[in-house]
């Protein structure tokens, strides 16, 4: 199986061992398999594998393991640096729309620039 | 157009208080896979209001987050439908949802699923328990090859704005008068410029694992500045005129860096990507592929001043 590698040393993700209380949450939630468990606790064991979804953090009830989450979207750091919306950027996993809505600030511009 | 589905609770065949609880987004192709996924099963499906968002960019927007599964739980009287407390998600809604905040306010267990809603029935039938592989995002050539599509219509408004500038530029030079400069020059360059579209949107993302480095600019332009060497090694119509090594050279530059930035795009829609990388990433290559831009544009300019 093809396994993609993107830079090396980069992420934010960080876990401190005195927190974590090896409850495994960070290792399923994990899509890319950052996580392992050693002794009880959770240790990082691909870090350069890690996209900084979030989802280890948002589900580590102690704080243990933290990241600085984001989506890795080009489009979405040029718009941030433009002064608009950067969180809008949709990953495009399949191709998706707002109906309705209408409403939603920058959501159009955004949108366009990025999928 | 309706990509939407209303929130709320559904019943897919005949549930009791016993059936699971599966979780997703009120994008409508995200409920139908989930639905698709299980056929002839008894189950609820308590979709969640994330405007019409599929689950992995709701939840990292926190429209599929602990909030409105919580606000859901209680509206739709879940409590009441069944005995069990446990619900379960899409292991995508994981950058969204606190697994035990949901608890904590709901009373519901949060339990992941799979990733991909076809690995659904495995995962049921093995007492809803995934297995290593159900828990990797992947990026397969099929994967990825969906997406060109998206990527090239991401390319088109810009398209439509260049290319006929390249093409009315075509005539503007040279000996033979307007009409024949834009039919050898601007045809060549509107060629070109398609070239690179398809070497970014195209080549890179299909070829992705196979093209050197790990930044998306770096294998984008390495697709290009092949495409460039490939079309300008074919292409010998004008081969004689004075203006054609800088013309040619100019190409040299400019496919190469529109490939590495239309890759550099890619990063968007790939699935493993981090911030903190494309960041990085950016910070060389945006300065570079205008630089590369500018020189390859003022070149291929001043070559048709070439006579
Ligand atoms: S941020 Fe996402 S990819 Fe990185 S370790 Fe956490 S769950 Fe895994
Ligand atoms: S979720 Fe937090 S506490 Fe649980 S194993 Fe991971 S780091 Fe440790």
């Amino acid at each position: 199986m093809e396994r993609f590698v993107y830079l090396k040393d980069v992420v934010t993700l960080a876990l401190d061992p005195e927190k974590c209380i090896g409850c495994g949450m960070c290792l399923v939630v994990c899509p890319h398999g950052v996580l392992r468990m050693n002794n009880g606790h959770a240790r990082i064991v691909n870090r350069d594998l890690c996209m900084e979804c979030g989802a280890c953090s948002r589900n580590c009830p102690t704080e243990a393991v933290t990241v600085e989450a984001g989506v890795g979207c080009a489009a979405a750091v040029i718009n941030t640096a433009l002064g608009r919306d950067g969180s809008s950027c949709c990953c495009v996993i399949e191709p998706d729309k707002d109906s309705g809505g209408g409403g939603l600030k920058t959501s159009q511009s955004a949108r366009s620039g990025c999928c | 157009m309706h990509y939407m589905v209303d929130p709320g609770l559904y019943a897919l065949g005949n549930p009791d208080d016993q059936a699971p609880v599966l979780v997703t987004a009120n994008y409508k192709m995200s409920f139908d896979r989930l639905r698709e996924a299980i056929p002839g099963r008894n189950a609820w499906i308590l979709v969640l209001d994330t405007k019409g968002i599929n689950v992995w960019c709701a939840a990292g927007k926190g429209t599929f987050g602990t909030e409105e599964l919580v606000r859901r739980v209680a509206a739709s009287g879940l409590t009441q439908v069944v005995t069990h407390r446990e619900l379960i998600l899409p292991q995508l809604s994981g950058p969204g949802v606190a697994a035990h905040e949901v608890r904590k306010r709901s009373g519901f267990t949060v339990i992941y699923g799979p990733i991909r809603s076809t690995d659904l029935p495995a995962f049921w039938d093995a007492g809803f328990k995934a297995t290593a592989v159900m828990r990797r995002k992947t990026f397969t050539m099929r994967e990825r090859t969906v997406l060109v599509p998206v990527e090239l219509v991401g390319t088109l408004k810009w398209s439509l704005v260049i290319l006929p500038l390249f093409f009315l530029a075509g005539g503007l030079g040279g000996d033979a008068g307007f009409w024949a400069g834009m039919l050898q020059n601007g045809l060549f360059a509107v060629i070109a410029m398609l070239s690179a579209v398809v070497a970014g949107a195209v080549l890179t993302p299909m070829l992705l694992p196979w093209l050197p480095g790990r930044a998306f600019s770096l294998k984008g332009f390495v697709m290009g500045l092949i495409t460039s060497a490939l079309l300008v090694t074919l292409w010998t119509r004008g081969f004689s005129e004075p203006g054609y090594p800088t013309r040619m050279m100019a190409w040299l530059f400019i496919i190469p860096v529109v490939s590495a930035y239309l890759a550099m795009n890619f990063t968007g829609a790939s699935t493993y990507t981090s911030l903190s990388g494309v960041r990085k990433e950016m910070k060389w290559a945006v300065p570079f592929q205008i630089a590369g831009g500018v020189a390859g544009v003022c070149l291929w300019l001043s070559s048709l001043l070439i006579t």
